[in-house]
């Protein structure tokens, strides 16, 4: 058990292996271990970033939608509208159309019987004419009494 | 004269000769005096290779340590790293990174691969030696059963104490404290400071590598009985080796703890030399 030089040899390998150690050992795991746990927070952090990121956008995503559902609702309600209106518009068209084709036909109808009255006229007041000529057996002069036929005709 | 009686009584192979065979040191005197200039070359080169050997090994994978994902190897070296510095933040509030912490690992690391040469069996080192320098070389494989290492130990780690007393405080601060501390500053309890403070600074470096020291020689021991044992026949050979398998699972705790405690105990003190009274 005696003390000798060994304990000055081991106390100055005991010294280098310290300052080995301090100088080259523990900062580089330090610093690695250190920037880790660094990395690792900052990654957290940005999960919860993106995270919240996430639930905005979903939020954002929502009202959107239903913005854009209004939107199409609106359209189609618009488009219905429309569409009632161009059947009205339509419908209007073809009523006043029909009326026009109808007042046109009644009128031509009309003409049409006054034409026939007019002929209906002129030949009973020939047959008149003629009649008279026959009960009276007397000439008439048809240059004489033109005017006063045709005033007759006019009346019937 | 011991080595010329331990040389006949190897002959012999008595249970002491074969005790004082394993507990010799292979010294070799370092001038013609000998006496205080001997060199334990066993202590001193198994000492160094294994600090050189684990450190180095740590360096390696500090060396390439990455902030990234972490191979095995770096993921075992950081749980130490790790461990480590947890005791000491504990303990130390202080900058530990510049020096305590990287002293404790030291401490921690040496000290535990010098006890695990323990686990060696005491008659294979015997052995390998004889096979290489004679039957008659000496070689004691565990470093910390050397009183000379625990007590390098404890004394570098003494003088850091002072070194950062006086760093911390100031040279003036440390002796006011020497005189003043912890009875008070009244010039009648000087002598009783002084004498307390005497106590502690001569008690501590003594319990330190004392403590260490009488762990893992006792259990160096203990191995050769058991060994001595089973010399004796066959019982003693399963006895012995029943027990001696045994006390190693439970030298395992031992070296682990002792190595533990006396990594504590560095950083006890030196922490207790950065607070003032």
């Amino acid at each position: 058990m005696n003390i000798n030089f060994t304990l000055i040899a081991q106390a100055i390998a005991f010294a280098v292996l310290i300052w080995f150690t301090v100088k080259f050992v523990w900062p580089p795991l330090l610093k690695a271990i250190e920037t880790r746990q660094k990395e690792i927070a900052d990654g957290l952090a940005a999960a919860q970033e993106g995270r919240s990121a996430l639930e905005v956008a979903a939020k954002k995503s929502e009202v959107t939608l239903a913005e854009a559902k209004q939107k199409a609702s609106e359209i189609i309600a618009q488009a219905e509208k429309r569409g009632t209106q161009i059947v009205e518009e339509a419908k209007g068209n073809a009523k006043v159309e029909g009326d026009r084709i109808l007042a046109g036909a009644k009128s031509e109808i009309d003409q049409e019987v006054n034409r026939a009255k007019e002929g209906l006229r002129a030949q009973v007041s020939a047959l008149a004419i003629a009649g008279a000529e026959k009960i009276l057996r007397k000439e008439i002069d048809a240059k004489a009494h033109s005017e006063m036929l045709s005033k007759l005709a006019a009346e019937l | 004269m011991a080595t010329e009686h331990a040389d006949n009584a190897q002959h012999a192979l008595t249970p002491s000769a074969y005790i004082e065979h394993h507990l010799s040191f292979n010294a070799q005197p370092l001038n013609e005096s000998a006496g205080f200039w001997t060199l334990h070359v066993d202590t001193f080169v198994m000492s160094v290779a294994l600090g050189f050997i684990v450190m180095g090994l740590i360096w390696l994978v500090a060396r390439r340590a990455t902030s990234g994902v972490p191979t095995k190897t770096q993921a075992f070296v950081e749980l130490v790293f790790g461990f480590i510095d947890d005791q000491v933040k504990n303990i130390f509030h202080g900058n530990r990174h510049s020096f305590i912490a990287p002293t404790a690992l030291t401490v921690f690391l040496w000290v535990f691969a010098m006890n695990s040469m323990d686990f060696l069996p005491v008659d294979w080192v015997a052995g390998i030696v004889s096979f290489f320098g004679g039957e008659h070389a000496k070689w004691r494989a565990v470093p910390t059963s050397d009183i000379n290492t625990t007590f390098a130990l404890a004394l570098t780690v003494w003088i850091l104490m002072i070194f950062f007393a006086i760093k911390v405080k100031g040279f003036g601060g440390w002796i006011h404290e020497l005189f003043c501390a912890p009875f008070g500053s009244k010039i009648w309890v000087w002598p009783a400071n002084f004498m307390f403070n005497l106590i502690e600074y001569v008690s501590k470096p003594l319990s330190h590598s004392l403590r260490l020291f009488g762990n893992m020689y006792a259990g160096e021991v203990i191995f050769l009985l058991l060994g001595m044992w089973a010399a004796t026949g066959l019982t003693g050979t399963i006895a012995g080796a029943i027990l001696g398998a045994g006390w190693s699972i439970f030298h395992i705790l031992i070296v682990a703890l002792q190595a533990f405690i006396f990594m504590m105990l560095t950083v006890v003190y030196l922490a207790m030399a950065h607070e003032g009274h």
